[in-house]
């Protein structure tokens, strides 16, 4: 079993990438629909 | 939001059995041994890259004949998720190649073209916050996304067309290349659930881009107001 310690921190590296990657978009998504309510709402009392 | 959650759901399961695939059910390879098992999910994700980038080509060449934000938003999803896929097998490759070659990198035509490809890709993400005005930026980007897909087929042909130290094709590569049976099924299953990834990811996306467009429609109206 030579380098599995390799191919165990390639496979952990990878998933780590999508998941980071994931989250970045998770947050992005809630920060723009957080904007996004408080826009139409400062648009609804403007009118 | 139902519907959302059981295919997130369904692409971690897909995605755990492939690992478990990998890693458990494939053969060892007789030469390299265990540190084979990275082929799987380096070659998956780099098909997977090359698809999203295929998407993204195809999203920038209907903005610029249409004018439609939706083919720019397919775009800006596809070129991000591909960069994803793409620097796992930047990093995947030289872990992989490290123990085999007794080097983790080195400039031959595969490994430099696809590192240009994540660098290109990279730069089309850093064009797109240099332009503010919507209708510029989708245009501007979407030709330099055409532009950045011409490295693609020269990631695909370089180890078909020069000889490289990064090993030859097991798929479509001619006579004497191929894989175990058993190496085969794994293979497109990995790839299968790469894709289900990318599928996800690419929606989140798109949805992410599609609520900026209307942000931005809807500050233009409030400008104007």
């Amino acid at each position: 079993m030579k380098n599995l310690n390799s191919v165990f921190a390639a496979y952990a590296i990878g998933w780590a990438v999508f998941f980071v990657y994931y989250l970045t978009v998770a947050s992005r998504t809630l920060a723009l629909r957080k904007d996004l309510a408080r826009m139409k709402r400062a648009l609804t009392e403007r009118k | 939001m139902k519907k959302q959650f059981v295919g997130a759901a369904t692409t971690i399961i897909l995605v755990v059995l492939a690992g478990y695939a990998a890693l458990f059910v494939a053969p060892t390879e007789r030469t390299m041994g265990t540190i084979q098992r990275i082929f799987y999910l380096h070659v998956s994700s780099a098909w997977t890259g090359l698809t999203a980038f295929f998407i993204c080509f195809v999203g920038n060449l209907l903005y610029v004949f249409r004018r439609q934000p939706r083919w720019d938003w397919l775009g800006v999803a596809a070129a991000e998720v591909g960069l994803a896929f793409t620097t796992v097998v930047l990093i995947t490759g030289p872990i992989w190649a490290h123990p085999v070659w007794g080097i983790w990198w080195t400039w031959d035509a595969r490994l430099t073209s696809t590192f240009v490809l994540w660098l290109l890709y990279a730069s089309y993400l850093v064009l797109r916050t240099l332009v503010e005005e919507p209708e510029r930026r989708g245009l501007l980007s979407a030709l330099f996304g055409i532009f950045c897909f011409l490295d693609a087929p020269l990631v695909f042909g370089s180890i078909r067309w020069w000889r490289t130290q990064h090993p030859q094709p097991v798929f479509m590569g001619g006579a004497g290349s191929g894989l175990d049976p058993t190496m085969w099924k794994v293979t497109f299953f990995f790839w299968f659930s790469c894709l289900a990834l990318m599928a996800l990811l690419m929606s989140q996306r798109y949805q992410l881009e599609a609520m900026r467009g209307e942000l931005e429609t809807i500050r233009r109206e409030a400008e104007t107001q």
